[in-house]
């Protein structure tokens, strides 16, 4: 257990954009589903500030094996994520390490919303409201790869803060990233992502505004 | 920035539940002690339930311009669905109107038509696309339009048959009520403009245990301009199961053999 799992790390990458294999902007509140390769590296960049992107990864080739928000704090002794941080997986494997994190806290409890959770926690008329869980659905029916709901496993939110107070509270708290901040991820494993760049309107995670991320990979 | 207003029009602390009795507006007609639930859903949403034999839906067009893109799987096994061909040839017909069943391909009647308004429910099997939306009405995402975005019936029904477990490969040619598309003596497609269906209502039976699934996105073939599917009131009832002297059995020898096959199904 790592005595520095609550600390923000703040690390800039050595890389270059104009070296990059491939650059992908990610509309506001939409889907997409990709896949690393080991080695590769994925920067993720929040370009207009405070966009929660809900992110779920999953070893390429084998569907039982996916990201592990449990086994991942379990293994560093916190719930943030940051530079060094390293994503495991259910079978206990490494899947990706984060190598540069210019916002410094990520979210690792939230969840991602859905048309049903929405009912819940803010209003029954909320239903029809886009969603993460909707986008999350349509990527995997569309990628076809034999992954489906039950594989919706607890997310990671890239740039958003969701402290855990002293006292036991879950807070959804005004973020603290900002234009052009990034954070940097190395595949140890083939990978596939699944991304919803989150369409939520009813909390501030993405500052009632969501805006347009920027996926840039080695 | 300023916040949109749908975010700052949650219901109140001391009425917590914001669930009006919506059918009250659109189908005041129905035995208040038998309604379960009322919604209505908004043009090009989507949605899905599970319903028990017996439970009733109420659609009613709150627009010019309603379509309703539904599925049908039964709850025991969602590898039994509605079957289009197999319902079509066994009532010998090309449109849905009150008295017809819609078949599983196991046989059975998974629905039936015990109300209807219009006499022609489309049953071609016609889906929305997000292609073919986007040539046809230009793009319009999530991005530029938040929740006023064009949402597509495939992709509407594609998440909630996913809420089940289902997959891409599991998608059916859905009925689409509150349309019409004849075909002329050249066998093309031509679709209806000139009906009124604001105000229509059809009403559909559960036979067995099932999961619908709805999208109220636009007709493909629906050549209006502009992307502008109607609302559509949806209120579940608990009916009964089909009588004896139902007119749906009764109005088809097919039709009596599809819900006895549901009938002895539901008490084995």
């Amino acid at each position: 257990m790592t005595a520095t799992a609550a600390a923000i790390r703040l690390q800039e990458s050595p890389l270059s954009p104009d070296t990059a294999t491939r650059r992908h902007r990610q509309p506001a509140g939409e889907p997409w589903f990709t896949t690393l390769r080991a080695g590769q590296t994925v920067r993720i960049v929040d370009l207009e500030g405070n966009q929660a992107v809900d992110v779920i990864f999953y070893a390429a080739g084998d569907n039982t094996e996916h990201y592990s928000a449990t086994d991942t704090l379990l293994r560093q002794g916190g719930i943030y994520l940051t530079t060094g941080s390293v994503l495991v997986s259910n079978l206990g494997r490494a899947m990706l390490t984060i190598v540069a994190d210019t916002c410094g806290r990520h979210d690792t409890l939230g969840g991602a919303c859905a048309a049903e959770s929405n009912t819940v926690r803010y209003a029954l008329q909320k239903k029809f409201m886009h969603n993460c869980r909707d986008n999350y659905l349509l990527a995997l029916q569309n990628a076809d790869v034999g992954l489906g709901k039950r594989d919706l496993v607890p997310n990671i939110n890239f740039f958003m803060n969701v402290p855990v107070t002293a006292d036991g509270q879950l807070t959804f708290a005004d973020g603290i990233s900002a234009p052009g901040k990034y954070v940097e991820l190395r595949a140890e494993i083939d990978v596939h992502l699944l991304v919803s760049n989150c369409p939520q309107l009813n909390n501030p995670c993405n500052a009632y505004h969501p805006t347009p991320v920027e996926f840039v990979i080695w | 920035m300023e916040h949109p207003t749908h975010t700052l029009d949650n219901p109140p602390a001391d009425q917590p539940v914001d669930a009006p009795a919506l059918w009250r507006r659109f189908a005041p007609d129905l035995p208040a002690e038998r309604v379960v639930w009322s919604e209505v859903v908004p043009g090009g949403g989507h949605w899905s339930w599970r319903l028990s034999r017996g439970t009733a839906l109420r659609f009613v067009a709150l627009d010019a311009r309603a379509n309703v893109s539904l599925v049908l799987y039964a709850a025991h096994n969602l590898l039994e669905r509605y079957n289009m061909p197999d319902s079509l040839k066994a009532q010998h017909t090309a449109h849905y109107r009150a008295g017809h069943v819609l078949m599983s391909d196991m046989g059975r009647a998974l629905a039936s038509f015990t109300l209807d308004t219009l006499g022609w429910h489309d049953p071609l099997g016609a889906l929305l696309d997000t292609p073919t939306m986007e040539a046809k009405y230009g793009v319009h995402r999530y991005e530029a339009h938040r929740n006023g975005m064009h949402r597509s019936g495939r992709d509407g029904l594609l998440i909630e048959t996913g809420k089940h477990g289902l997959t891409v490969r599991d998608q059916i040619a859905p009925v689409n009520l509150f349309s019409r598309v004849v075909v002329d003596g050249e066998g093309r497609f031509v679709f209806d403009t000139e009906r009124p269906v604001r105000g229509a209502q059809v009403e559909l039976r559960m036979d067995l245990d099932v999961v619908v699934a709805l999208s109220t996105a636009p007709h493909p073939l629906d050549p209006r301009p502009g992307y502008a599917p109607g609302k559509v009131g949806v209120a579940a009832w608990r009916c009964g199961p089909a009588p004896a002297d139902d007119p749906c059995r009764r109005f088809r020898p097919e039709t009596a053999r599809a819900l006895h096959n549901s009938d002895v199904f539901a008490l084995s």
